[in-house]
């Protein structure tokens, strides 16, 4: 029992240990490096993993501690959390492999892998806060360890993209904390609960209380880039691809996404949320994101700034699933939050390939990568019809159960949203895809690499595939237990469904 | 009115000169005269006021003492930086006063 | 009144220290210096296993009790800052004497260890005060080293802040010294206990508060009385700096919260707290916002401190005239700002110290390429930043939170707003500096490398106010024994 009171903890410690060696170690020790990081990752899933098993068996973990009077910090393994945190540490333990073989032989590793496992440990912190209190210590935890990241490679246009992250994103954590605290003032520490403590009080204040909602969706809306505040997101792809794919697929606009969905379910609760009227103005905005943000990713023509817009467009979807008052739209929501996720880093890590192998950055420039790099494309045209949402792919999963969440709410403009979008999709995946496989190529790859390599080195390769797969597998297998789509029934089962 | 009490006044009096010539001057030299005269006044105030009605007292004479002590050292201080400062820069104002 | 009593000795062994440290030869003053720490760890532990068992003590020094004697009063509040003096103080002595040992003596630079300990004999003496002459004394005695401190390095830089200084402090002095005579004439006691009741709410005592107020706040370089600070901080030593900007402005602002407490409310009233207040928050705006114009490193960290001193004047406000529960979160939180930054600060100017020695260079501009070749440096001043940005998980974090939650219970959300402003612009000038060391510009390796010793007392004291976040809860519930919000003792 007692190391049940500690594991989430445990969890916890393990990448922030692992950043802790990381820093203290010289620069030139690649091979220590790699192995500690590599061990550390293998660790955490162990663990997340095991209380998972736990969690589905009524297992309580739980770290509490008193901060202060009156305010606790609390780790803890819900369903809810143990989704986040299991999809951290799987991605982690990928990125991890990947960074490796993209940073060979790039300086300053110490200070990148460093930060990096302090990010991850973030992550997962915000995946277990059992309150708003420790969430929000983790979310801003999240903020200062990216910054090193976006700007890792101290060029000046990294500098100006670190400077607009920070500026959205230390803007929009004051706004939290302003939330937060207000909250905190009216009901006192404030557990995820679903709305047990707000549901009690007096109407007189639910004004206050909707002011409060505003003002945690905003702060949280910057990192999970809601629609006027996403700017800093595709000016932060100057940052090394494993940061993109960890910045987009997981760690920050999951931590906003995953934040929404702890306020709307956890804070307010879901039912209360509704009769406050929190829940369609949520969907419209969501909705709107999700337009929008395809519509941009149309006229992109770098490919990682075109992913980002899409990440704009495709996180929103989880934020709609939880805007949608039903259990099935809150599935699709949920479910969401692990398929982008695969879905997502698969992109962007075949764009790094691309960019790593043949110098390649911008889409028309891709014309008959197909053949040089047969692999990586397959897992590029995975993940893109994935995001479409082609059956039986991950994302056709995800738009199915919202769709059908959208009319047990009663909210049908939301299918055709959901339509609209995925014609945009489409729109920008479609032609991108074309070129790579149908094209012939038309000149020499800007900066090619790898000769010796049929497709690319296998340190960038191998995770590329890895999430490929899992993201197929996360369609095609939806219906097995452990798959992404029965832990959300799961989480809504244990958690919304008393 | 009490002598006790005048002397408070006159205190008054120089404590009010004292910061005049502290805040109207530029050169330090008399900037730490100023300081003295206020120096002196609020010691005369400190005892003449305490001893008003109330006869002698040996508390405020003992303060009073220490003060003298400590205003001694502090002008010490400020002379020994004074001379310092103007050996090493001829000015005997602060930079931003020249 | 035993000689056993430890209490006497917090200041007899600094003072000591110091006369020894100044009798001996210059090359034994630094190992002299690092065999009387843990003298003062000694002391401290003993004086703090004395609370914790007996609760408050009192000592009238020699057996002569108040008015005549000089009376010692060792609550939560006074060990606390003893405790903090001591730690700091200590890492600050490690970094100045590895310096020493890297560098050897030069001239008044010499001077530096005697000044050291009557710099601590004086703070310690003003924690532990309990009669407002006696802390005029202590002032006295803490000014006068602080600037000597200053001029220590003689350049004509150096004695210009040195004089500024001066005459800020002495006029300080002067003007509490007037409302000491004030409130002595009215009420015929000098012991803090009895101004409440003695000094009643006559207008002689308000006049004597305005006075004592005003030279306390000239010498905490509160906003708008600021300008001597920069300098004198910006352009010492670094273990100084460090020593000024954690524990010697929080000297005359502890003096001043003593102050209020004693005195009657309607002495210390809501509109003269409101003016501190709102004298605060324009410390935090223009402080913050000076900071970031800064070209020079030191005298970044220099107006950071001044924006930082706002934080702690919304204490006035906060507590005066409000409920217990908000005046108690303002208490803890204001506590916890003093400690939290006394401590990010230190560790913020000792790793400023260290990477300008690595630079050669004071200018901000110059940091390209360092996060390569001093990592631990930069580490420790971005540790320290994120405790003066206040986000989590740091004790500037947590202090912040407590003033939020005292804002908003209090209902004063105005003070809400600086806070969240005054983070943000800290958030501006931290990665200010943190932005300007990312750079890869030309290929710099010519950094000059401090000693370990140097890094790691920077990152001692950059951690422990990390740490004071997530374990405030103790160090809070021994500052609250002996104090007006005292929750069971």
């Amino acid at each position: 029992m007692a190391l049940n009171t500690w594991l989430p903890l445990i969890v916890v410690a393990t990448s922030l240990f692992a950043a802790l060696g990381i820093f203290l170690l010289r620069e030139e020790r690649h091979t220590l490096r790699s192995a500690f990081n590599l061990s550390a990752a293998a660790i955490k899933l162990g663990l997340v993993i095991w209380m998972a098993i736990g969690v589905l068996d009524q297992v309580r973990y739980e770290t509490r501690y008193t901060l202060i009077d009156g305010v606790s910090f609390i780790l803890r393994a819900d369903p809810l959390g143990i989704m986040f945190a299991g999809l951290s540490s799987v991605l982690w333990l990928f990125t991890t492999i990947y960074a490796i073989g993209y940073l060979e032989n790039a300086p300053n590793r110490s200070r990148f892998f460093g930060f990096f496992s302090l990010c991850v440990a973030s992550t997962v912190g915000i995946a277990l806060a059992g309150n708003l209190f420790t969430f929000f210590l983790f979310y801003e935890l999240l903020t200062l360890s990216t910054y090193p990241l976006v700007v890792h490679r101290g060029t000046a246009k990294s500098l100006r993209a670190g400077k607009i992250y920070l500026a959205y994103t230390l803007g929009g954590g004051a706004v939290l904390l302003l939330g937060v605290a207000a909250l905190h003032t009216l009901v006192g520490d404030v557990e995820f609960s679903a709305g047990a403590g707000l549901r009690v009080l007096d109407p007189a204040l639910h004004p206050m209380l909707v002011v409060i909602f505003v003002m945690l969706i905003m702060g949280l809306g910057v990192k999970a880039a809601l629609l006027p505040l996403h700017g800093w997101l595709p000016t932060a792809m100057v940052a090394p691809a494993p940061v993109s794919a960890l910045l987009h697929a997981v760690a920050v606009v999951k931590a906003g996404a995953f934040g929404i969905v702890r306020v709307v379910y956890d804070v307010f609760g879901i039912e209360f949320a509704w009769q406050l009227g929190l829940l369609a103005p949520l969907a419209v905005l969501a909705s709107a994101t999700i337009l929008y943000g395809s519509l941009r990713a149309l006229a992109q023509t770098d490919l990682k700034r075109r992913l980002a817009y899409s990440t704009v467009s495709q996180v929103s979807y989880i934020v709609l699933g939880t805007a949608l008052f039903g259990p099935v739209g809150t599935v699709g929501g949920l479910v969401h939050l692990l398929h982008q996720g695969l879905m997502k880093i698969t992109l962007f890590f075949c764009a790094g390939n691309y960019a790593e192998t043949l110098g390649v950055h911008r889409i028309d420039e891709l014309d008959g990568a197909g053949r040089r790099m047969p692999a990586t494309s397959v897992a590029f045209t995975l993940g893109a019809f994935g995001m479409i949402g082609v059956p039986p792919l991950a994302g056709f999963v995800t738009k199915w159960y919202l769709g059908i969440g959208a009319l047990q709410a009663g909210m049908e403009w939301v299918v055709a949203v959901l339509v609209l979008s995925s014609v945009l999709n489409a729109a920008y995946f479609l032609p991108v895809l074309h070129r790579i496989w149908f094209r012939p190529q038309r000149a020499p790859w800007p900066d090619e690499h790898f000769h010796a390599h049929r497709d690319t080195h296998p340190w960038l390769l191998l995770p590329t595939l890895a999430t490929a797969a899992m993201s197929l597998a996360a369609g095609v297998l939806a219906g097995m237990p452990f798959s992404p789509l029965y832990w959300a029934e799961v989480v809504v089962h244990q958690s919304y469904l008393p | 009115m009490s002598s006790a009490l005048f002397y408070a006044w006159v205190g008054v009096v120089l404590c009010g000169l004292g910061l005049f010539g502290f805040i109207l001057h530029r050169h330090l030299m008399r900037r730490l005269l100023a300081f003295n005269i206020m120096g002196s006044g609020s010691f005369m105030i400190l005892v003449g006021l305490a001893q008003d009605g109330r006869g002698a007292d040996p508390v405020p004479q003992a303060l009073v003492l220490t003060g003298i002590v400590v205003a001694v050292a502090s002008t010490a201080l400020a002379l020994v930086i004074l001379r310092r400062w103007y050996r090493v820069s001829g000015e005997s104002r602060l930079p931003e006063d020249v | 009144m035993s000689v056993a009593l430890p209490l006497p000795w917090l200041i007899v062994v600094p003072l000591g220290g110091a006369m020894a440290s100044f009798l001996v030869p210059e090359r034994w003053r630094v190992r002299l210096g690092l065999a009387v720490l843990p003298v003062m760890w000694l002391v401290t532990l003993a004086v703090l296993g004395d609370l914790a068992a007996h609760g408050v003590q009192v000592h009238a020094l020699g057996g002569w009790s108040a008015p005549l004697g000089i009376t010692l009063l060792a609550d939560g509040l006074a060990l606390g800052m003893v405790a903090l003096t001591t730690l700091v103080f200590s890492l600050c002595a490690v970094h100045a004497a590895s310096h020493a040992a890297e560098k050897g003596h030069n001239g008044e630079i010499g001077f530096l260890w005697p000044l050291l300990w009557f710099l601590v004999a004086a703070l310690n003496s003003i924690w532990l005060s309990a009669d407002i002459f006696n802390l005029y004394v202590g002032l006295e005695l803490l000014g006068l080293t602080a600037v000597g401190l200053v001029a220590l390095t003689g350049s004509a830089e150096a004695l210009a802040a040195a004089m500024r200084y001066l005459l800020a402090a002495l006029l300080g002095s002067l003007c509490y010294l007037l409302g000491v005579a004030l409130l002595y004439a009215a009420g015929g006691s000098l012991a803090l206990g009895d101004l409440g009741t003695i000094a009643g709410s006559g207008a002689t005592a308000r006049v004597a508060l305005a006075l004592m107020t005003l030279g306390l706040i000239l010498k905490t370089a509160l906003f708008p009385l600021h300008a001597w600070l920069p300098p004198a901080h910006g352009g010492a030593l670094a273990p100084v700096s460090a020593l000024l900007s954690a524990l010697v402005v929080k000297a005359s602002l502890y003096i001043l919260i003593r102050l209020w407490l004693a005195l009657d409310p309607d002495v210390a009233t809501a509109a003269a707290a409101n003016l501190l207040g709102a004298l605060g928050a324009g410390a935090v705006l223009w402080g913050g916002w000076m900071a970031w114009r800064q070209t020079k490193l030191k005298y970044l960290v220099a107006y950071s401190t001044v924006a930082q001193i706002g934080y702690l004047f919304l204490f006035f406000p906060l507590v005066t005239g409000t409920s217990t529960i908000a005046g108690g979160l303002a208490w803890d939180g204001t506590l916890l700002m003093l400690i939290s930054h006394a401590l990010a600060k230190a560790g913020m100017f000792l790793a400023a110290g260290n990477l300008v020695l690595a630079m050669g260079s004071p200018l901000i501009a110059d940091l390209s390429g360092i996060s390569r070749f001093r990592p631990l440096s930069l580490f420790s001043f971005g540790l320290a930043g994120v405790s003066l940005m206040g986000l989590p998980p740091s004790g500037g974090f947590t202090a912040k939170w407590l003033l939020l939650q005292s804002a908003l219970h209090s209902g004063q959300w105005w003070w809400v707003v600086v806070l969240i402003v005054g983070g943000l612009l800290s958030a501006a000038y931290v990665f200010k500096v943190l932005r300007h060391s990312f750079v890869e510009g030309p290929k710099r390796d010519h950094f000059n490398s401090p000693p370990m010793a140097m890094e790691l007392a920077a990152l001692a004291l950059a951690a422990a106010g990390m740490g004071v976040g997530l374990a405030a809860q103790s160090p809070l519930t021994w500052m609250r024994i002996g104090s007006p919000f005292g929750v069971g003792g």
